[in-house]
This record gives C-alpha cells, structure tokens and sequence, in this order.
C-alpha cells in the first residue's frame, strides 16, 4: 500500500498508464478558459487556463497568496471569475450557485457541523436531496464504513480526535458523489505520522470512488505523494503544470526547481558544446561545467544550472571519470539521520550542497568540518534554465 | 542538618492553612454579599407578608419585640398568618396582573428577539474594523439616565408628538395616532430598553461562528436561507436563549415602562405593587405581591442558569 503512488508517477513502462493529458483526444472534466480573478486592485488569479481530467488527483501547490485558494473556491462557487470561463464537463458553471453544483469541498477548518452528529454531518447533504429514507441510511452507512468511523457515528464532532474529524468531513463531502472533489489543505492540522497515513488513505479512497479530486496544498511533499499531476502557482500563475517526477526531475524555472525540494542553483554563460550539450562558465578561475539540454540557448547566454543535492557525489580524491568536478571544503553538515546534507563552500565563496545516505554509523563518517573535498556530477544529472 | 527539614514541614503546614484561609475568605465574599443584599431583605419582606395592615409607623403589626424575651417571640410567631396570600386569590386584579405581566414579557421578549437578531446578525458579518463601533452604539443608550430616555418616549409617541407630526407631514395620516397611554407604547419601550440585553448575548454567539459552516452548508445543497435555518439559527441558539431570559426576567417586574407610557389598561404587577405600596400604604399585601413574583421569576431563572451551565459544558 505504501507504495502506489507508482501507478501514476514510476510506471513508465506500464502500457495502459493513466495519462488523460497526453491523449489530445481526452475531454477535459474542467476547463479553466482565461480565467482572471481580481479582489479590488489585486489580481489573485491572472488570465489562466488549465485542463483537469476525470479521475485525476490534481494538487495545486504553491506558497500562500498566489492564489490556488480563490481557484478552489472558483470550483466550488463561492467566487466568480471576473473574466474568462471555468467549464465542468463542457458546461459553463460560472452562473450555477455552489449548492447545485455537482461539486463538494472539503474546508481546511473540516467545517463539520457542531451541533449535528457525525451520523447527521454525513446525512446533511443527502437530506438536502430529499433522498428516500432506505438509501439515505446506507449511503450514510457506506461512507461510514469506507472512512472507518462507525462506532463514532453518534458523537459529536467535539468528541472525537483531529485525525477523524478530518475523516468525518471527507466522507461528508463524497457523500454525494460529486463529479469533483475539493480538498482545501485537508492535512494541514494533522501531525506529520498522522499526515503520512492519511495521504495514502485518501489516495486508496480516491481510487475507490473514482472521484476526481483536486487538492489545495503549500506541502511539496503531500503533492508529490498523492497527486497524478501538480501545478505550481506563483502570483496567480500557473509556473508548471505537470507529473511530480517531471516536476521534480525537469522543472521549467528556477522558480520550479527552487520551490520543490533542495536545489543547489549555478549562474553561468552557455556556450553549445556537440549535440545538446552545453559548456558553462560560471565562476573566475573555474573549469566550465558541462550539460546536457534539449532546451536551445544562444552562444553566452546567461543561464541556470540546477543540481539536486543528492545527485551530487562527495569524495574525498577527484573522481577520475568525472565531468565536472569541483573542490571546496566542508562548511557545514545536517545530519537528518538517514542522510547528511553537506554545505561545501567552494574557493569562490559558492556554497554547493552535497546530499548522501548515511549507509554507515555516524562514527565512521567519512568526512568532517574544514575537510578538502571534491564534488561531482554527471553531465545528465543537472538541469539547465533559461530563467 | 534536622533544621532546614523542620523548616520546610512547618512553611508547608503554613501554607497550606493559609491557602485554606484565603479561600475560605475568598468564597466567602460573594456569599456575604449574597446574604446582605438578597437573602436578608428577602425575609425581611417575607415577614411583612405575613403581617396584618395597621395604621401606624411601621405600617403592619406584628413588630418583633425583644424586650419581652422568649415570650414575645412566640407571641410574634404566633400572629404571622398567610391571610395575605389567600387575598391575593380572591380579587382577581392580582392573578390577571400576574398572567398580564408575563403575557406582555412573553410578546415582548419575542418583539425584541426579531428587531434584536438582525441586528446581532448584521454586526457580527460587519468588516471587523467596524465592529467596536457598532457594539460602542449599541452599548450608547446607557450612558443617559433609563427614566430620561423613556421620558424622552413619551415625547416621541404622544399625539403631539415628533412621531405624529412628521407621520402627518408626510400625509400618511390625516389624524394623530394614538399610541402614548396605550400597550403599544409598552411594548415599545421595552423592545428599545432592553435591546442590548437581546443583542450583546446574539452578538456573541454568533461572532464565534465559523464562517465556512455556511458555506460547507451551501456547498452540501442548502440555499442561503436554508443555511441559516439548518446551521445560523442553531448554532446561536444559547445566545437566543441567554438574551431572552435576559430580557424576559426583568419585564415581568418593569414598573417605569408601563407606568410612564402605558394608559389605565395596561395592567402589570410592577405596577400594582408600587400602588400597594405607596397608595394603599397597604405593605403586607404588597409585600406578599413582592414574594409571588419572586416565586414566579425562580423558575426562568433556574432554566436561564441550566442553559448557561450547558454552554460553558459544551465549551470545554
């Protein structure tokens, strides 16, 4: 169970991979069609447009204020766009109050009804449809089981933990099987174990229903794990949209690269060096790195060079095949238990991160402050950037 | 070495005798106050209730008189009798003042829960900048004397008042209403006196509502007026009850109110207990018109007390 995350993000080579979006004959379940959302003078969203497909776990991520809330609540109806269209299964839904839409949200806050208990919180919006008595109770009954809170349907939601309120509301929110769920920082309030356990509890639930589900997150790490695809937003817009291993292996910014996970950034010129491969100079006194590109840069451009820390190799002798090859020494080590993230300043006062597992006991460490090390990368392991 | 070990055991003995004492002073204070203030006048009147009218200074019979020792207290026990409480059964004014009283308190209270709530409910949704403001001229009203503003009513409502006259300016009617003298007056009074006490516990509950319950109740299918009768409504229900008893417990007793702009026919026991007192100079019936609607308040206020308890529960 841990691990399924594989069906939509390693399973490159399965044949019937879920990847609606690169089928350009694939109907889009919600189309974002220039979509601009201005509050006064502040343009939260800014003339968007963005394909969510049916059955997709989509997270919108991005740091507060760039505006993934206001597209949420432009989902669910409790904003309108101020230009541009948001289409739900081909039909404009900007003029549909939320109460008939066919969306459901879940409230970062839960929301659950204080004075209704769980039972009654999950009935409430099967009551507004005046669903018969019988099919009432075992829809009621269904989610109950499906989120394992039966022998709390007839608390109050002060009566039980964070872990099944939270539980609560989502079942709330399936109740009526939406075409769409919105989930609005669903994990925030729960601790990090509790939040780990639930991600793949919503993905296998998400399975289940075959609900599509898009969920608001500013945690990378929750994005990546649940998510079929990930957009990130700066100031209302969208930066990258695309798998989390595209995303994390090739973002398209600095921006990107520097928002998910750790990234060590090189300045530098870009001179064409054979076939996609470019030479870089980037520091006085330096070798010029070497990279790959399928992106095309002009002789002396400024460009990017982005490295993820563990795809950097730290020895203590320059490694003899290597491309590049750097010397510094040992500013600083985070010791984060299965690995240690070493910050190697360079002669040039560049500090560089190096990330390598800590397959030894700490004691035998090979390496400690003010050691002369040597770093290394191959020519496919950095990312090169426009911007 | 033994010292310093004795010398704690007895700083812990002093303490904790001492804590016991502030305590025990602590407690006490309300409880004093309590006694000397409610409890104490409180059988003071009982006692007169249960006296005979007499014309003299005091206005009753007996007096309790210690010079005689045991033999006059018996005697004072002895002429205590409950005549005045069976008078109260017999002339019908008495029970119809008290079912009048609560009949109006009862029309009243909810008179002021539907001009109160829209308004509780208005400054609760205010921009939050706003909100001291509005709270400040709710709260206004009180910095003047009660008697002036309802004094200032009489001016308002009266047939030459400001009311009719800019009515007939505007030719909405052709001749004064007659309002001042009559139950309308009444109920108007008590509606703008006692507002606050609707608003401030309304106001209260529903400040503390979560704004996403609403909309977690349209998003699940309710229209906005649904919402507010399946989630608003209660939710600040404690509030609704607490501003109710608030406003119900002291109109029962009102005695300004209906004396001042209320005419011959309203009838109220606030206001047939002043005349037993200071007409009649009748202190024993009076007295025993004081007890009944004591006896009479006990119950709204237990179950104001209940509701309250039940909140600060259901808080925890």
């Amino acid at each position: 169970m841990p691990f399924q995350s594989d069906r939509r993000t390693g399973a490159a080579l399965n044949t019937n991979v879920f990847a609606p979006w690169e089928d350009p004959q694939a109907k889009p379940l919600i189309q974002f069609q220039n979509v601009t959302k201005r509050f006064g003078g502040f343009t939260a969203i800014d003339t968007l447009s963005l394909d969510i497909f049916e059955q997709e776990f989509f997270a919108l991520l991005g740091p507060s204020g760039c505006g993934k809330t206001t597209m949420m609540r432009m989902l669910a109806g409790f904003e309108k766009p101020t230009e541009g269209h948001i289409m739900l299964g081909g039909q404009d839904i900007d003029p549909i109050p939320p109460n008939k839409r066919a969306v459901n949200m879940m409230f970062q806050s839960y929301a659950l009804f204080p004075h209704l208990s769980i039972w009654e919180n999950i009935a409430f919006g099967l009551r507004r449809d005046n669903m018969p008595k019988r099919d009432l109770e075992d829809r009621v009954e269904e989610m109950l089981r499906l989120t394992r809170l039966e022998q709390f349907a007839r608390r109050k939601p002060h009566q039980i933990s964070g872990g099944q309120r939270q539980r609560v509301a989502l079942a709330r929110s399936l109740a009526k099987a939406p075409k769409l769920l919105l989930l609005d920082e669903p994990l925030g309030a729960l601790d990090k174990k509790l939040r780990q356990d639930t991600q793949f509890e919503l993905m296998d639930i998400q399975e289940k229903t075959g609900t599509t589900f898009v969920i608001v997150t500013h945690d990378q790490e929750e994005a990546m794990t649940v998510a079929s695809r990930v957009a990130v937003m700066d100031q209302g817009k969208l930066m990258q949209v695309s798998t989390p291993d595209r995303i994390y292996e090739n973002p398209n910014s600095v921006y990107v690269a520097d928002f998910i996970g750790d990234v060590n950034i090189i300045e530098g010129r870009a001179t064409a060096n054979g076939d996609e491969a470019y030479q870089i100079d980037w520091a006085e006194g330096q070798s010029p790195l070497t990279a790959t590109s399928s992106t095309e840069f002009t002789n002396g451009q400024s460009c990017h060079l982005a490295i993820r820390p563990e795809k950097v190799t730290i020895s203590a002798d320059r490694p003899a095949d290597a491309i590049n090859a750097v010397q510094g020494k040992v500013l600083d080590i985070a010791y984060l238990g299965n690995l240690s993230t070493y910050y190697v300043e360079l002669p040039n006062g560049t500090i560089i991160k190096a990330q390598s597992a800590n397959t030894r006991r700490i004691s035998r460490r090979s390496f400690t402050w003010e050691d002369p090390v040597w770093l290394s990368w191959t020519a496919t392991a950095a990312v090169l950037l426009a911007n | 070495m033994g010292r310093p070990g004795l010398a704690v055991v007895d700083g812990n003995g002093c303490g904790f005798v001492g804590k016991l004492m502030r305590r025990a002073l602590l407690i006490a204070v309300p409880y004093v106050w309590l006694l000397a203030l409610f409890l104490i006048p409180f059988f003071i009147v009982l006692k007169i209730s249960l006296s005979d009218v007499e014309l003299a200074i005091p206005p009753y019979t007996p007096t309790l008189d210690l010079s005689q020792g045991w033999a006059g207290i018996t005697d004072f026990f002895s002429q205590l009798d409950f005549e005045n409480f069976v008078w109260l059964t017999e002339d019908d004014l008495y029970w119809k003042a008290y079912l009048s009283s609560v009949k109006i308190a009862l029309i009243a209270t909810v008179l002021t829960l539907l001009v109160g709530y829209p308004m509780a409910y208005g400054m609760a949704r205010a921009p939050a900048e706003w909100r001291p403001t509005l709270m400040m001229l709710v709260i206004l009203p009180f910095w003047t004397s009660f008697l002036i503003r309802v004094y200032a009513w009489m001016g308002i409502l009266s047939n030459e008042g400001y009311l009719n006259q800019i009515l007939l300016w505007l030719g909405i009617i052709s001749t004064p209403l007659t309002i001042l003298n009559t139950n309308t007056a009444v109920y108007i009074g008590i509606v703008y006196t006692y507002l606050p006490f609707m608003i401030l516990p309304i106001y209260s509950s529903l400040e503390r509502m979560d704004e996403s319950l609403i909309e977690a109740a349209e998003d699940l299918g309710c229209s906005r007026l649904k919402a507010f009768w399946l989630v608003t409504i209660p939710l600040s229900r404690p509030g609704i009850i607490a501003g109710c008893f608030l406003v119900m417990i002291p109109v029962i007793g009102e005695f300004v109110i209906p004396s001042l702009l209320g005419g011959s026919s309203t009838l109220m026991i606030g206001k047939v207990l002043w005349e037993e007192f200071f007409s009649n100079r009748d202190w024993p019936v009076a007295s025993a018109v004081a007890v009944v609607l004591l006896l009479i308040l006990v119950i709204p206020i237990v179950l104001f007390q209940r509701n309250q308890q039940k909140q600060t529960e259901a808080e925890q």
